[in-house]
């Protein structure tokens, strides 16, 4: 039975959000807080149930059309997620389920769908789809290393002032502007879907330090072998 | 049968030389190429050569080539069976298919989940055998939900017989807009893609077998035929001992899928059983091949569903080799390996192999199973004690190891 200081994550709504690896989010964040003595408690909150508000880090996936669109509803009507990052709560969301954050997203036809309305930004569809690794150089201020991931996505994001991009692409094409990603406060936004954390540990432990404040170093080698693996391949490529 | 149209015959027929100039140049199996050329000459081919033939096509996201086969075993029973043995599961290959068994009365073809609408549209098949919709190389395929309504609209007012597994959902909402239905309580292992009504997003309620949602009347439609552990339940409630050879649940859930089509073809259960029985592995899966004194029995796992049944397959007792690749039949992506559970594996020696070998050893350490990182699969091999030992590999990787043991069948 985990303590009441264990570090809560929230998985949000599974059985909709979760097309492709979105687990690995879940399970790298549990890793890392685990391996640094962070007991941790994660809740797996399926779209019948309600959003729990007192979270520490939540998470949201990504998807098809269909069950984005019944998502940002659920998500609207329930809104324990809008009280859990009022009370300061870490997010992380991913491709379908970042485009839910903003104020409106393209549905099955391309037709406008609100979205939450957690971050600033709007988004459609695009002309083409986006696949394929996608590498990015993080905002400075930030402090993380290189970005990389894989993107598939039909969405277009623009960003307003209310959120400064997460990184300037490199390779692949993000929010499609050059820039991939976006956070304000502690709220991330990103395109590199399913299990972006395993190849960005670095953005996993800045989740991490919002909620449970300076971290121990881990022993990264077999992230970094990965890492160091994976640019290498696509920025010769 | 009626005559093939001349430019039909023409085509048909240059097809299978290409097909014959690519196998015996080494540059595959011909099976695509052949129906390239064909289709070239005489768009119309398909629908020509489908003619006059009583057709199943097979589709789902895993099991595909082996119920093919064992639904192709089973008609055998009844004449000359034209197939897609290798697996070339879309038109140029059906083409191929056809062509090479030009009077045979009885057609069964795998078919890619995308093009069921319009290989069903063009050959006017009379039966389709529909197993499970699962996550898939999402790089390249399509959306599981959106197949499903495609799925839909292709069956809707045609007298297609469809035979379809109602343990699965999706595959149920997908062919519930057909004529005639058999439904085969076919079970389902893989349950992450099938928590939501396909219908109207609603949560599914599951007790056992049985699901239904709690927002509509979607539901679980009573099935004719059931898998029950190791043995096949008619219509009529007689069991009947599988005893198939291809291992695992997955295969027994194929087996009754193939009785239920064999039986669409009148041909009963008692002369379609023995044939399934022959059937020992399937275009190298499940095969053993050995090497000094290693037998290493071959598991082939595209996605996450893939790998559930495979891990069925394997055997606890006996170390296991992972292999990976993300070649472009594999999907370039490699997110698929966090949708697998690999705790499994924990206690069994553990070691892996081909060219996205970091991404399993990061996923495996994040799983806490120890493993051994090797170069190459025949490291792989030769690190292991002469006896028994499990391969589970993707596409590509798959294919990779039968080369190195000759196209092992």
């Amino acid at each position: 039975m985990p303590s009441d200081s264990a570090l809560r994550i929230v998985w949000i709504y599974p059985d909709l959000l979760s097309t492709y690896g979105d687990q690995g989010n879940v399970l790298v964040l549990e890793q890392r807080a685990q391996r640094r003595g962070i007991e941790t408690e994660t809740i797996h909150v399926r779209s019948a149930d309600p959003v729990p508000e007192t979270g520490d880090i939540y998470l949201i996936g990504g998807g098809e059309d269909r069950p984005q669109i019944l998502a940002a509803e659920r998500l609207r009507r329930d809104g324990g997620l809008h009280r859990a990052i009022a009370r300061g709560a870490a997010m992380l969301a991913v491709c379908a389920g970042y485009q839910i954050m903003g104020s409106t997203f393209g549905g099955e036809e391309g037709q406008p769908v609100d979205g939450i309305g957690l971050l600033d930004i709007a988004s459609a569809r695009g002309p083409a789809r986006a696949v394929g690794e996608l590498v990015a150089e993080v905002d400075a201020a930030l402090n993380l290393p290189t970005l990389t991931g894989f993107e598939n996505h039909m969405g277009v994001t623009s960003l307003g002032p209310g959120v400064k991009p997460l990184s300037r692409t490199i390779k692949g094409v993000g929010n499609g502007d050059g820039f991939e990603g976006c956070y304000a406060g502690h709220v991330v936004g990103t395109y590199l879907h399913g299990p972006a954390l395993a190849r960005n540990p670095a953005l996993a432990d800045l989740l991490l330090s919002w909620r449970a404040g300076e971290l121990a170093p881990l022993d990264d080698s077999r992230y970094e072998a990965l890492r160091q693996e994976r640019l290498a391949t696509v920025l010769q490529g | 049968m009626t005559q093939l149209p001349l430019r039909a015959q023409l085509a048909s027929a240059l097809g299978r030389s290409a097909a014959t100039l690519s196998r015996m140049t080494g540059r595959g199996d011909g099976s695509v190429i052949g129906g390239r050329v064909g289709l070239m000459l005489e768009p119309d081919l398909l629908r020509q050569l489908a003619r006059d033939r009583k057709l199943a096509l097979v589709s789902a996201t895993n099991g595909k080539t082996t119920t093919t086969r064992l639904i192709t075993s089973a008609l055998l029973e009844l004449g000359e069976v034209a197939t897609n043995v290798f697996g070339a599961n879309m038109p140029a290959g059906h083409v191929s298919a056809l062509s090479q068994h030009k009077r045979a009365p009885y057609g069964v073809l795998e078919v890619d989940e995308k093009y069921l609408p319009e290989v069903l549209d063009t050959t006017g098949a009379s039966v389709v055998c529909l197993m499970n919709l699962s996550r898939d190389q999402m790089d390249r395929a399509a959306e599981i939900w959106l197949l499903a309504q495609k799925w839909r609209r292709a069956l809707s007012g045609k007298p297609t017989h469809v035979i379809a597994n109602c343990d699965d959902p999706l595959v149920t909402w997908g062919a519930s807009t057909a004529a005639k239905v058999t439904w085969v309580a076919g079970g389902q292992r893989w349950k992450e893609d099938s928590w939501c009504c396909p219908e109207c997003g609603g949560p599914l309620d599951r007790k056992d077998a049985d699901w239904a949602c709690r927002e509509c009347t979607f539901h679980r439609p009573e099935p004719q035929w059931a898998v029950d552990d190791d043995a096949a339940i008619d219509p009529q409630g007689q069991r009947w001992l599988l005893d198939i050879q291809l291992p695992g649940q997955a295969n027994r859930s194929n087996a009754v899928m193939a009785l239920a089509v064999a039986d669409a073809f009148g041909l009963p259960v008692e002369r379609a059983l023995p044939r399934l029985r022959e059937v020992t592995s399937v275009a190298g899966r499940y095969t053993t091949v050995e090497r000094d004194g290693r037998h290493a029995r071959l598991l082939l796992a595209k996605n996450p569903a893939g790998w559930l049944e495979a891990f069925d397959v394997a055997d606890p007792q006996f170390p296991i080799i992972l292999s990976v690749n993300a070649q472009g039949p594999d999907g370039r992506d490699t997110s698929w390996l966090w949708d697998v559970d690999y705790r499994i594996l924990r206690g069994r020696p553990v070691f892996i192999t081909g060219q996205r070998r970091l991404d399993m050893a990061l996923r495996l350490d994040v799983a806490d199973v120890p493993f051994t990182l090797c170069g190459t699969f025949s490291e792989a091999l030769a690190m292991q004690p002469p006896g028994r030992v499990d391969v589970i590999a993707n596409y590509t990787a798959f294919q990779d190891i039968r080369t190195e043991f000759g196209r092992a069948v």
